[in-house]
This record gives structure tokens, sequence and C-alpha cells, in this order.
């Protein structure tokens, strides 16, 4: 029990470190970093929950895909430092910020408040514990692989057709595309005069 | 009966789409092995035509499967034959004027037979996540198309906005889905019809704005009026032969969906018949309208499609079997004609230069004067004179209409078919009275696009004269309706 309960703390402070730093941060490769530390310490915790396939995927997905990929865009844009990052924002959409971030924190606290409130068994299940085989690996695959079989392959199809697309749009020219046709010259698309009638 | 629980993992309810994709596969793997190469088009019939005929024998033969995901029943294997028809008909007429714009890769066709596979997952489903899943499968690949000339900007444009649009009515599209799901727990439009009342007793909001969502996204798929935006560009703009496919093919994949979602699913909610006599005379009055002052053939013959989609949209807020199978009707009718029209606009543009301007027909009667009464015939189809099958769809639909009450929704309509006598007739007037500014370039015909007005020239006369027999296969597709 000790032991769950030090790891609990340790990542959750881990957890809350992480996405505090990562607004702190003018750098935004740093503010990156720091996100990715944060999603490891929620892994954390929702692995401790019995959610292990959550936990998996938010390392795997999030910190491996997809910050990965704002991590290429950074790179790509060139944003190094504070001054990269143009003019700080004005007051009022500041405001509009704060705002918004005290609705959440109000939200959220009051949620918790609730589901603690309601003797933790009966409300929406925020604090109360599935069964052992709710979110593991096995349960998510039966499914997957029974009830949504269909558009489970489905996606993969439509991935493929995605890859596909991709490729030809970003393709380099073929020497074929290269000579220039005796097409049209480049105009804006916009409504002809009328010269057509009579 | 359908058994409607049936979890049996069948593959064979999916025999057309298997063999699309896998006709797909072959050209994505033998498309650039040098040899093999030049038979992409090849394959890519022969999978058309081997799910066309699998569609064919799915015909009467009712199952459910995959728990209920998917459904075979009369109303989907005769809309997967409606779309393995109108792909055949691409095909056929997309080889040479690709190969003439130096656009003929192999991906294309295996684009055409994945977005076909997409709208045959769509007609098939009856989960709401499948259906999406076969929108984006079916959409995903037309973005590409449409974008496929990367050297003409128009086409670019086509791409872009074609793919933004598209993007905006998905995420309406699987916000309303979400909205559904979180007003009944359940995806599964079955369930939905079953426990109705004890979700609109319960979620009223939620599931009004859900199914409100729904309608938007799929009005954008289908060209409904205050969604039709993003139409005309992309028309102009994309290859022709890829324009002819997604002006019938998606319109009728997003049409079999919404026949599916609300004529049987929501039907329940009184307020969708008055939703749908506002888009229906908006649709068609908007679209024959703006279509009165385009130069561009391409542009008219989108707005032209705008209100056809509004003729059908008649159809939902008719209901009932009589519209229903009117509808139908009308969409192998406008598959028919309007393909056909695209074929001859297919074979003008293979001249270098031509942009299908209204002014380049002139003097196109004296040297085609074949061609061009085949295309004035297609012009009379899309006005609905007799004896082509433009008439009876018309005919079909106004009199279920009125049969039903909505007087008002068919004066519309008929108005607005005199409307569009107007511009339709210009292209037979430019065609065969105006005097040339310039000499015609010939026009080469080749084989392939000779089928495809041969098809489609039959099909509008012959179902013309003999519009019964059509009929009664619409009338009987909807009994097994979900």
């Amino acid at each position: 029990m000790s032991l769950d309960l030090a790891i609990f703390v340790i990542s959750a402070l881990v957890a809350v470190f992480g996405a505090t730093m990562m607004i702190f941060q003018r750098n935004p490769v740093a503010s990156v970093l720091y996100l990715i530390l944060s999603l490891v310490g929620q892994a954390v915790l929702y692995v401790q929950l019995g959610a292990a396939f959550v936990g998996a995927v938010l390392i795997i997905v999030y910190s491996g895909a997809i910050l990965v990929l704002f991590l290429f865009v950074i790179m790509m844009l060139n944003l190094r430092s504070s001054a990269d990052l143009g003019e700080p924002s004005p007051p009022v959409s500041r405001f509009v910020k704060y705002f918004v971030s005290c609705l959440i924190f109000l939200e959220l606290s009051f949620i918790i408040r609730e589901s603690l409130g309601a003797g933790s068994t009966t409300s929406a299940g925020i604090v109360t514990m599935a069964d052992d085989s709710f979110g593991s690996v096995e349960s998510v695959a039966t499914l997957l692989f029974t009830r949504y079989l269909y558009p489970f392959e489905l996606t993969s199809v439509l991935l493929l057709s995605a890859i596909v697309g991709a490729v030809i749009i970003a393709r380099r020219a073929t020497e074929d595309e290269l000579p220039p046709q005796p097409e049209k010259a480049v105009g804006p698309i916009s409504q002809k005069t009328n010269e057509g009638q009579e | 009966m359908i058994d409607y629980t049936s979890a049996s993992i069948d593959f064979a309810l999916l025999g057309p789409e298997i063999a699309l994709l896998a006709s797909a596969f072959l050209i994505l793997v033998t498309g650039y092995v040098k040899s093999l190469g030049k038979l992409s088009p090849g394959v890519a019939f022969v999978g058309l035509v081997i799910a066309l005929v699998l569609s064919l024998n799915q015909w009467g033969n009712q199952s459910s499967g995959f728990f209920g995901m998917v459904t075979c029943d009369d109303f989907g294997s005769a809309f997967k034959v409606i779309f393995t028809l109108i792909a055949i008909l691409t095909l056929l007429m997309a080889h040479r004027y690709l190969s003439h714009k130096s656009l003929n890769r192999p991906e294309f066709y295996a684009l055409l037979n994945i977005s076909t596979m997409g709208m045959m997952v769509m007609a098939n489903s009856t989960d709401l996540v499948v259906m999406f899943l076969g929108l984006e499968i079916m959409s995903l690949p037309l973005y590409v198309m449409a974008g496929m000339a990367r050297r003409s900007p128009e086409s670019n444009e086509a791409g872009i906005k074609y793919f933004v649009m598209g993007a905006f009515a998905s995420a309406f599209l699987l916000m309303g889905i979400a909205f559904v799901y979180g007003a009944s727990g359940t995806t599964d439009l079955r369930r939905l019809v079953t426990d109705y009342h004890y979700i609109v007793g319960n979620f009223k909001l939620y599931l009004y704005s859900g199914v409100a969502m729904i309608l938007v996204g799929f009005g954008f798929k289908v060209g409904a009026v205050p969604f039709h935006s993003w139409i005309p560009d992309v028309y102009e703009g994309a290859p022709t032969p890829v324009t002819a496919f997604f002006s019938v093919g998606p319109k009728a994949a997003g049409f079999a969906v919404l026949l599916r979602l609300f004529v049987f699913g929501f039907a329940y909610i009184g307020l969708l018949s008055d939703v749908f006599w506002v888009l229906a005379a908006l649709t068609m009055t908007v679209g024959n309208i703006m279509a009165l002052r385009q130069n561009n053939i391409k542009r008219m013959l989108a707005y032209s499609s705008i209100a056809h989609a509004g003729y059908i949209l008649i159809a939902f807020a008719v209901g009932g079997d009589s519209a229903v199978s009117a509808a139908m009707f009308y969409l192998v009718a406008y598959a028919l004609f309007n393909t056909g029209a695209f074929a001859v606009l297919v074979l003008l543009e293979t001249r270098t230069g031509c942009k299908s301007d209204f002014s380049e027909l002139s003097g196109f009667s004296r040297l085609h004067p074949y061609l061009s009464s085949v295309l004035a015939l297609f012009m009379f189809a899309l006005c609905g004179f007799p004896p082509t099958v433009g008439f009876f769809g018309k005919f079909y639909l106004f009199s279920a209409a009125i049969q039903s009450g909505f007087i008002w929704l068919v004066v519309i309509g008929v108005m607005n078919s005199f409307v569009s006598v107007y511009y339709y007739l210009r292209v037979i007037k430019v065609s065969f009275f105006d005097q040339p500014q310039q000499t015609f370039v010939p026009v080469t015909y080749s084989p392939a696009i000779i089928v495809v007005l041969l098809i489609t020239l039959a099909g509008t006369l012959g179902l013309g004269l003999f519009p019964q027999q059509l009929l009664d296969i619409s009338q009987s597709a909807i009994f097994a309706f979900l």
C-alpha cells in the first residue's frame, strides 16, 4: 500500500511539474519536452488505475508520435526563442485565456468534490475502480476483433488511401510532367466575361 | 426477414468491396513494374466488373453480419450496382483524357476503385460509425483525384477546396454522430429506431442537435443549398472525367445514406419534413438561377447538379415508399444522362486548349452532326423532356409529391424546370445555330468513349421509352429497407 502511495505521489508530482514547467518555458522545444515528461507521469497514473492499455497508448501515441510531430513542426518553423514567437498577446486575449482556465479549474474541482462527496462508489465512476479486465489489452482487443472488426478493418483501408493520396500529391515531378503543355495561362478562376452569348 | 443481431463474420457479405480492394492493391503493387504498368486500367476494369457481378448476385439475398454493422438488402445492392456502373463509365472515359493531359498514373485507377468501395460501404451500413468510415474512404481518394493535375492551378484549387470543405463537413458529421451516441448510447441505427421513444423522452435536445449536425454534414456531400458553395469551383477545376465521377457517384452514395437515415432511421422526427421542404425548395431555386449566368459548360453542369439534388430532396420532404422509389429512379436517370453529357465534354477537351466554354461549341454541329445531336439529347434529358428518362424521373417524383399533398413544392419544382430549359437549350443553340468565330478543331474518338456514349444514350432513350421496368426494380428495392 505504501509503495502504491509512493508511486502515485511521485508520478503525480512529475506530471504536475511537467505541466507547470511546460507553461513557463519561453523556448517551444523545451516546452514540448516538458509536456512529454508530464505525459509519462500521467501514463504511470493510468497503469496504476488498472488501465494499462491507455497508459501504453499515451506513451506510444502521444509522446511517441504526436509530440514528435510537434517537434518537427517547431523545427521546420525554426522557432528558437521567445523572440520568434512574436509580440506578447494583448491584454484582452490574455484575460480570455485566464478566464477559460479558471472555468476549467472550477469545473474540475467541482467534479472531483461531487464524486468524493457521493461516497466514491455510486457516482459516474471517476474515483471508483472498475473490474480487473476493464481497460486491459485483452478486453480492448476482444472488442476490436469481434464487435468492431469491420470498422477496424475499414480504418486500415482509409489510412492506406490517405497514404497513397499523400504520395501522389507530394511526389517529385516526373519527366512527362516537366515539358510545358500548351495549356491555358495561369489566372484566377473567376466569372468569365459574357462573351459566349450572342 | 433479416436476422438483425447476426454476429456472423461472413466475408461473403463483402464480396464486391473485397473485389474492388483486391484490384486496387494489385494496381498499387504492379503499377510501377515497367511491363505491367500499362495494365492498370484493365485490372481496375476487371475488378469493377467482378464487383458488379457480385453485387448483382447479392440481389434478393438478405442477410446481416459483423454484429449488425453490415446489412445486405436489395436497397444496398441496387446502389452498389449503380456505383459500379458509374465507376466503369468513368474508367472508360478517363483513360484517353488522362494520357492526353499526361496524368495517366496507375494510382488513379487504384483510387477510383477504393473510392467506389467506400460508397459501397456507405450503402450497406446500418451503423453510424461504419457510415462515417465509408464516407471518408469515398472522399479521401476524391480529394486527391480532384487535384491530380498538379500543373494546373485550377485543379490544385479544386483539390484544396474540396479537401477543406470535405473536412469541415466530416467534422460536423462526426460531432453529430457523437451527440446521437451521447443521447442514445448506441450507433446502431436499428437500436436508435427501436429505442426511439425512450431517447426522445429523455435526451430530446441532444438527439435533435446530433441529427441536425448529421444533416449538415451530408448536406455538404450532396450539395444541398446552404452548403453548396464549393461545388462550382471544384467541378470546374478537376479533370473532367473526375468531375463526371463525383457529380454522380458521391451524390448517389450520400443520398443512399440520407435515405436510410432520414426516411427510415429518424423518420419519427416530425420536424424533418419541413426542414427538407425548405432545403429542397432552396436547392432547386438557387441551383437553377445561378446556372443561368454561367459561360463555362462544366460550371453550368455544376450548378445544374445542385438543382437536381434539389429535385431529389423533394422525396425526403414527402417520405413514403413511392417517393423513395422515385428518388432512386431519378438518381439512376441522372447518373445516365449527366455522365453522357460529361463524356461529350471529355471528348471535346481532348483537343488542346479547350476549356468547355460555351463559345467553343459554335460550329460544333457542322463538323460533328451526330455527336452534337447526342449532346442535344442529353440536354433534353437534363431538362426533363419526353421521351427521355429525365421526363419520367421528374414525373414520378412530382406525382409522388402531389399524392401526398405537397402541391407548393411541386409548383416550385415545375417552375424551376422551366427556368432550367433556358440554360440547357443554350448549349443546343450555340452548337447548332451560332456562327463559329474560329474553325472548329475536329474531335477524335476512341473506342472506349464510344462505348460510354452508347451505354448512356441507350439508357437515356431506352429507359425513357420503357420506364416501368426501372421503376419496378426501384420499388422492389425499398421493401427491404434497413
